[in-house]
């Protein structure tokens, strides 16, 4: 007979590992018109990502003399991978993937003790890292398909041999016409165009946010509703953070003149919102707890990510905003704990011995 | 009967395969008379009974055989004639596994009753009467914790109890005895919530049973008939069973952190007690037999039986064919809240309502625990609204400050959170550890704060005792120093006597006055306040001395000690300095 254990005795059917697993399908939509948009970078990073990934989270729960196996079968690292390659521009060269998963997985996971320590987002806080030292790079995004017909300068990278050229040999191909700014970054170095003229002078608008980009961002959508449905977690964090963007878009719009700030539709669809909302955000570990927490923890990442888009120096902010939450969120956490059965009011505040 | 009355929701909940269907379709067969019982005295919260029957006496079914220690405690009685062949330890069911002094029974076969007094006109007893039936009959709640049912109905006798709330819910899944007790025994399960009444005097009576018992509402409903009662039927939904759970679904109302449903005027009672009241009462019967779940899939025919308390448990699992091989895990209540036992010769007893014999495809080993990835899930199954994760947290910190600011103590051990765990973390196992921690500690805690109280009072003593020696040995001083005086005087006299008349005996004055004055003067008001602060002080400092011998690592203390001195030392010193300029004036 069994050893004794403690109640409860059954369980549901959730798994860790079968959460995981969910993001990751909850992102094919994504990849998919991603690969149609731009060719193979998307999925080149991904791979990439992932055997990096693996490879260090295997060598240091080596070091940390853990078990190797058991760990790897969560699922965790390959979540931190796919959605770090899902950040970085298609086809970024094979050693910003390699830098970014490396600081990813060593100073934002295990540093911390590994899985469910962490403050900062891992994946953030690659993507973060690299971004500040390699801004060239960084800011480097591939061309879309079917641009060629707008701007025959412009040829896209569509080709597997020529995609795989492009990330292990950066410097063998020329190093024009296939990459360009993105509708975030012409409006942010924008002060002499309306909105209309804009989209006339530059592809890179598209009819709500930036071209290809906004199909991309109701792909993610898609996939986030599924996780919603699926209740991997709850709408508070993504509710809060595009209500807030929301928001934030429609106090600071600014009209449709030379000085506009872009829509609400152009913030919601452009960048990494989307993607931010469903896959950062909601990243359970380094949010707030409760689901009050989670409505708190993403407004403040709505704000910041308009404040730093509009006002700061970075086109966009998801990562920055996520990362200066993370911060917030052990705080958060204090004033919105839950009032508990039985209690008059909740216990809120940092209370004592809370250093 | 009335329309359904208003329902509140809980927060958070679960619903697990309720796995109910197994154990009903057999309806409510009677247990075969075992051949040896085994009674501990411990079947309820409180002290032991004590045996009142010695080794190798007959005694009768329903016969006494050990008294109540205490108000808190509940007597026990035999449950079938035969001899009582043993006291001693003996297997217990209990999720220690712990063995357990009881009375072992060896039946006779006759099952022969003891001479019973019913009381069929309970109306015209007094409350207090009734109470003492219900106590003599030795119910304790039947439900699960098994509170001394009693002295649950007068917990708070200032406070009167306007909602007498009847708990038929049976949340957890594969439990079905409340359900077949309702169905089989509902016209005596409401004599006796009427029994309940007369004490009580409720204004009003709502008994609460989950939808998936649809042949329980409908004999309730029937026995209920026109008197004041409601049936109310609520949501199937895991852990709406759970007293204070079910208090806010009927009501509404919460029962305040720390304290008892009856604070706010209610009183919860299970089926299965409403039953044990009717027997104890009208049939004067006392609490020997229960009801029982026997289910899992490692039995061939799971049932429910009306077995005696003490009946051992493998002969419940031979009666419902157990299959030996495909035994997994024996569990003691039910799948969410119920223990593993390790011994199938450990009997029932009272609390017990159900023995869940799984396989191991029912009840697998939980798969091993990954780290927490704190997505909030058994936050949102809580119906506590506690947030589990943050206790788990600070469980494995060790950081009772934490633990109790988060209201752990508010935690019913409802394994809803463990359930829905993606991590498979063993919360429920975390929070009942940090409790016992947290108990342990506090148990300490009072006992230091007692021996420093004795301390402090002995030191107190010594200082009144040296105070006084002082004061006599002045005393002594002065009437010595008068003696003196007078005797001088005397001679003074004398020698005056005897040359000339001398005038007023002076030589004694200055002694005598010097004596007075440093009496009166010793402690002057500001005096007496050095004194006090110097005897503060040397008190923090002994304390947090103490307390440092007692907690040596403690780094907060340990740089107190040096401040504490200081202090010591400065007030000890204002007060000499002030002491010696009083000598030099
Ligand atoms: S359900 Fe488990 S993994 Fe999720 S937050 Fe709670 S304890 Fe952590
Ligand atoms: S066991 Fe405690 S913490 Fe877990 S769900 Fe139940 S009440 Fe909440």
């Amino acid at each position: 007979m069994a050893a004794p254990m403690s109640s409860p005795h059954a369980q549901g059917s959730n798994r860790t590992r079968t959460i995981m697993l969910q993001v990751l399908g909850a992102t094919a939509p994504g990849i998919a018109l991603m690969t149609w948009f731009f060719g193979w970078g998307t999925l080149i990073n991904i791979l990439l990502a992932s055997t990096c990934a693996i490879g260090f989270e295997a060598a240091i729960l080596r070091l940390r003399r853990r078990p190797i196996g058991f760990y790897l079968n969560d699922g965790s690292a390959l979540v931190t991978a796919w959605l770090l390659a899902l950040a970085l521009p298609p086809y970024a060269p094979w050693w910003l993937v390699l830098v970014a998963i490396g600081f990813a997985i060593t100073f934002g996971k295990h540093l911390y003790g590994g899985l469910g320590q962490n403050p900062f987002n891992p994946a953030m806080l690659g993507y973060a890292m690299v971004l500040v030292s390699f801004p060239m790079e960084m800011t480097s995004w591939p061309v879309w398909r079917g641009i060629e017909q707008l701007q025959p300068a412009f040829a896209p990278t569509l080709g597997l041999m020529e995609g795989l050229q492009r990330v292990f040999m950066p410097g063998s191909l020329p190093a024009d016409g296939w990459a360009t700014a993105t509708a975030l970054d012409l409006l942010k170095n924008n002060s002499a165009l309306t909105m209309a003229e804009l989209q006339q002078a530059q592809p890179a608008f598209g009819s709500m946010a930036g071209r290809a980009w906004e199909w991309v961002a109701l792909a993610y959508l898609a996939g986030g509703l599924y996780l919603l449905y699926k209740r991997i977690y709850s709408w508070h964090a993504p509710v809060g953070m595009l209500g807030a963007l929301a928001v934030m878009s429609l106090l600071f719009w600014n009209g449709s003149g030379s000085g506009s700030n872009g829509s609400p539709l152009f913030h919601l669809l452009g960048g990494a919102t989307i993607l931010g909302a469903f896959f950062i955000a909601t990243d359970p570990v380094t949010s707030a707890t409760s689901n009050r927490g989670r409505l708190v923890f993403g407004i403040g990442i709505g704000v910041l990510v308009y404040v730093i888009r509009v006002w700061g120096n970075y086109p966009d902010a998801v990562a920055f905003a996520v990362l200066l939450m993370n911060l917030c969120a052990p705080t958060i956490d204090y004033y919105t704990t839950p009032r508990t059965y039985g209690h008059r009011k909740a216990k809120r505040g940092l209370g004592k011995g809370a250093e | 009967m009335t329309a359904q009355p208003r329902i509140w929701d809980i927060p958070g909940g679960i619903h697990p395969p309720q796995n109910k269907h197994q154990s009903t379709a057999r309806g409510l067969e009677q247990m075969p008379l075992p051949a040896r019982l085994v009674l501990p005295l411990l079947q309820h919260i409180g002290n032991r009974a004590v045996p009142v029957v010695q080794i190798g006496e007959r005694v009768l079914k329903g016969q006494l055989i050990a008294e109540a220690n205490g108000p808190l405690s509940c007597p026990v009685h035999a449950p079938t004639s035969g001899i009582v062949r043993a006291i001693e330890p003996a297997p217990y069911p209990h999720a220690s596994g712990l063995a357990e002094l009881a009375i072992i029974l060896e039946s006779d076969g006759q099952d022969e009753w003891t001479e019973l007094r019913p009381l069929l006109d309970y109306r015209d007893e007094q409350p207090l009467n009734l109470l003492d039936r219900i106590r003599a009959a030795g119910i304790s709640g039947l439900g699960g914790a098994g509170f001394p049912t009693a002295v649950k109905l007068a917990s708070r006798p200032d406070h009167h109890i306007d909602t007498l709330i009847i708990n038929g819910t049976e949340c957890e899944p594969y439990i079905t005895a409340d359900d077949m007790t309702m169905r089989h025994r509902a016209p005596q399960i409401v004599a006796g919530i009427e029994v309940l009444m007369h004490i009580l005097k409720p204004d009003q009576v709502l008994i609460g049973i989950e939808d998936n018992k649809p042949e329980a509402i409908a004999a309730m409903r029937e026995a209920v008939g026109e008197r004041p009662m409601q049936v109310v039927v609520i949501p199937t939904k895991y852990p709406s069973g759970g007293e204070k759970q079910l208090i806010q679904i009927l009501t509404g109302k919460e029962v305040p952190s720390g304290g008892l449903p009856a604070d706010i005027g209610i009183l919860c009672q299970n089926v299965g007690t409403a039953l044990a009241v009717h027997d104890a009462v009208l049939l004067g019967r006392p609490l020997i037999s229960r009801i029982t779940t026997l289910t899992g899939a490692a039995l061939e025919r799971p049932t429910n039986v009306e077995a005696l308390i003490g009946t051992p448990i493998a002969d419940l699992l031979a009666f419902a064919g157990l299959r030996q091989n495909r035994l997994y895990r024996l569990v003691m209540g039910g799948p969410m809240m119920g223990f593993t036992l390790l011994d199938s010769s450990a009997p029932i007893i009272k609390t017990s309502n159900c023995l869940l014999a799984g396989t191991i495809e029912e009840l697998p080993p939980p798969p091993p625990a990954l780290p927490c990835i704190r997505c909030g899930l058994c936050a949102e199954a809580c119906p506590a609204e506690l947030l589990p994760q943050q206790l788990h947290w600070f469980a494995i910190g060790k950081d009772y400050e934490q633990l109790q600011r988060q209201n752990l103590f508010d935690c019913i051990e409802c394994g809803a959170c463990a359930y829905v765990c993606p991590s498979s973390i063993p919360l429920v196992q975390y929070f009942r550890a940090g409790k016992a921690e947290i108990r342990g500690i506090e148990l300490q805690q009072s006992r230091a704060e007692h021996s420093r109280q004795r301390f402090e009072q002995r030191q107190e003593r010594l200082e009144r005792e040296a105070e006084q020696r002082e004061l006599e040995r002045q005393a002594r001083a002065e009437k010595a120093a008068r003696a003196k005086a007078a005797r001088e005087a005397q001679a003074a006299q004398q020698q005056t006597e005897q040359s000339e008349q001398a005038t007023e005996p002076k030589p004694a004055e200055p002694d005598l006055a010097r004596i007075q004055s440093r009496k009166v003067t010793t402690l002057s008001a500001e005096q007496k306040q050095l004194k006090i602060a110097a005897a503060t002080a040397r008190m923090a400092l002994q304390r947090a001395q103490k307390q440092l011998a007692a907690n040596p690592d403690n780094a907060d203390l340990q740089a107190q000690i040096p401040t504490l001195e200081q202090a010591f030392t400065q007030a000890q010193q204002a007060f000499d300095a002030q002491m010696s300029d009083q000598e030099k004036q």
